[in-house]
């Protein structure tokens, strides 16, 4: 459902169309925003609204989709005991702004959405692979990943077994 | 000379190391890693500089799999992340599809919930007090809190048929009616627990060895703590008065009074003190909770083939060992589009490097210890 309230209307007018959509899903809200305005907003909600703990920074794979990745960032402000969630749609091979230098907790969940879904942050310290192999060559939480045409030649080399015995 | 053992490190900053500096893999076998966790430290002679954790040793790709479970199906895996804790895992999961639904779990389900949860969450610490203590050299601990923790697993052994993945919530309530004599079971665990922690309080509390080995070792200031998005005792520990129990009750939490233990200077001694102190509150939960368990349905009407609207929610709780969130995407059909769970010991292990850095080797041990992790839910 669309949300419209003083909040939002307040963003509207400092942000303008930066702020594309406002939702809100089982009572939660939802803020969909223009990616290459990322960091301004960031900085706004960690500092004048006091969303200072970045809880989850993870990824969705919508094929389908021209911009297939939805990158979506949970907030929680302490002060207000309120949870936000930010979201922005990424292309394949858009670099996405790292916020690791406004919340260094994203530091390890960049890395994640990296491995995971090939997203790439740019200005991220270290962006490399994190739970899987450095050689993995795929990028699993991908629609497109099956699961039994995996990285064969990972397994084989290092563990020396057939993929899916 | 230093330049023969140039060595490119991506994560260890600096790539030359100088005249005393070594680096010392803590690998993934090692009894005081509390699983397949690999930890490279840069050391100047016993000082730690640098580190490095290298995790993904247990990945088993949970997330993928969800992806094609249905919603029930799916359930027994998430024990299987914290294996430590399985049933927290658990309520997180099945709270959380609940929301999605728009359903609630009835009154005696949620109750009995709280109760299984508060028991699972005195395990999840003892084994944590158990490990820890074992890692720094006390050897004796670790009998007593086994010898607790098993009357605990019993009780859940005689409720839902397994000890440790227990799977023991339903999405939408309880499977099982409890059984004949549980609560006279968790009140006497209940009263015997109080004598049982003033036990081991004596053994650790005021040691010297103890005091000395874990005070000053670790500290985390409250700004780093929010900053490094650390959750659970870690964060109350460093002073931060926040626990989802009290912020955003779940279940049946705001029925009953406890405290939030807090600490303040965010060494290692805090947080074994505010840990300690968790199982007093949590026992006292369950008592105030056997009370009077609410008569009536353990199972929401919800029907079994479960296509929860399409939309998203995230739901998190308070897991023994931080926040646990379950972020789940629904497009409609029965089996969810993506759920991510945002696992507080992965995100709170992100923290020990500024926690170790200018500590000793030893500390290093106690450290891992402090921030209480289970690599299945690091790695899931």
């Amino acid at each position: 459902m669309p949300l419209e309230n003083e909040f939002v209307a307040k963003l509207k007018a400092k942000f303008g169309d930066a702020i594309r959509e406002a939702w809100i899903d089982r009572k939660q809200s939802i803020l969909v925003v223009e990616l290459r305005d990322l960091l301004t907003l960031a900085r706004y909600f960690r500092d004048e609204e006091k969303y200072d703990f970045l809880t989850d920074l993870t990824a969705v794979d919508w094929p389908k989709r021209e911009k297939r990745f939805d990158v979506v960032w949970n907030l929680y402000s302490f002060a207000k005991n309120e949870r936000l969630r930010l979201k922005a749609h990424a292309a394949e091979n858009e670099n996405v702004p790292s916020v690791t230098g406004i919340w260094p907790v994203a530091n390890w969940m960049e890395r994640e959405a990296y491995d995971m879904f090939g997203i790439r942050f740019e200005g991220h310290p270290d962006l490399r692979r994190i739970l899987l192999p450095d050689e993995w060559q795929g990028f699993p939480l991908r629609k497109d990943y099956d699961i039994l045409k995996q990285d064969q030649d990972w397994v084989r080399e290092n563990l020396g077994i057939e993929s899916g015995q | 000379m230093a330049d023969t053992y140039i060595e490119r490190m991506p994560g260890v900053s600096s790539t030359v190391l100088g005249a005393d500096e070594i680096i010392l893999n803590m690998g993934p076998q090692h009894p005081s890693t509390h699983g397949v966790l690999r930890v490279k430290l840069k050391l100047d002679g016993e000082r730690v500089v640098d580190s490095e954790c290298i995790i993904g040793y247990l990945h088993r790709g949970v997330e993928k799999i969800a992806e094609h479970r249905s919603y029930q199906q799916f359930a027994p895996y998430v024990d299987r992340m914290d294996y430590v804790a399985a049933v927290s895992n658990g309520l997180g999961y099945c709270e959380a599809v609940e929301k999605l639904l728009g359903a609630e779990a009835p009154p005696r389900a949620r109750v009995v919930r709280t109760i299984l949860t508060e028991l699972q969450r005195i395990a999840s610490h003892l084994v944590w007090l158990g490990t820890h203590a074992l890692d720094i050299g006390a050897l004796t601990p670790v009998f007593y809190c086994f010898r607790e923790r098993e009357e605990i697993l019993k009780i859940f052994e005689k409720y839902c048929g397994a000890r440790l993945t227990t799977h023991a919530f339903r999405i939408g309530g309880l499977q099982y009616e409890t059984y004949d004599g549980l609560e006279e079971e968790v009140k006497r665990f209940c009263v015997d627990f109080e004598h049982k922690i003033d036990e081991y309080s004596t053994l650790l509390t005021e040691n010297r060895i103890w005091v000395g080995r874990t005070k000053g070792v670790g500290k985390l200031s409250a700004e780093d703590a929010i900053a490094l998005g650390v959750s659970g005792p870690v964060l109350r520990a460093s002073g931060v008065p926040w626990d989802i129990r009290k912020a955003m009750p779940y279940a049946a939490y705001d029925q009953f009074k406890f405290e939030i233990p807090i600490a303040q200077s965010g060494d290692t001694y805090d947080r074994y003190i505010v840990r300690m102190e968790e199982m007093r509150q949590s026992r006292l939960i369950c008592l105030q909770a056997i009370e009077n368990i609410p008569v009536g349905p353990i199972m929401a009407r919800i029907g079994k083939v479960l296509k929860p609207p399409p939309g998203e929610v995230y739901h998190s709780i308070e897991a023994p060992k931080g926040e646990l969130g379950y972020y789940i995407v629904s497009d409609g059909s029965t089996q969810p589009y993506r759920v991510r769970v945002r696992p507080p010991s992965f995100i709170n292990l992100q923290a020990f490097d500024r926690m170790a850095r200018g500590s000793l080797v030893a500390d290093v041990v106690a450290i891992i210890g402090t921030i209480d992790i289970v690599l299945g839910e690091v790695d899931r």
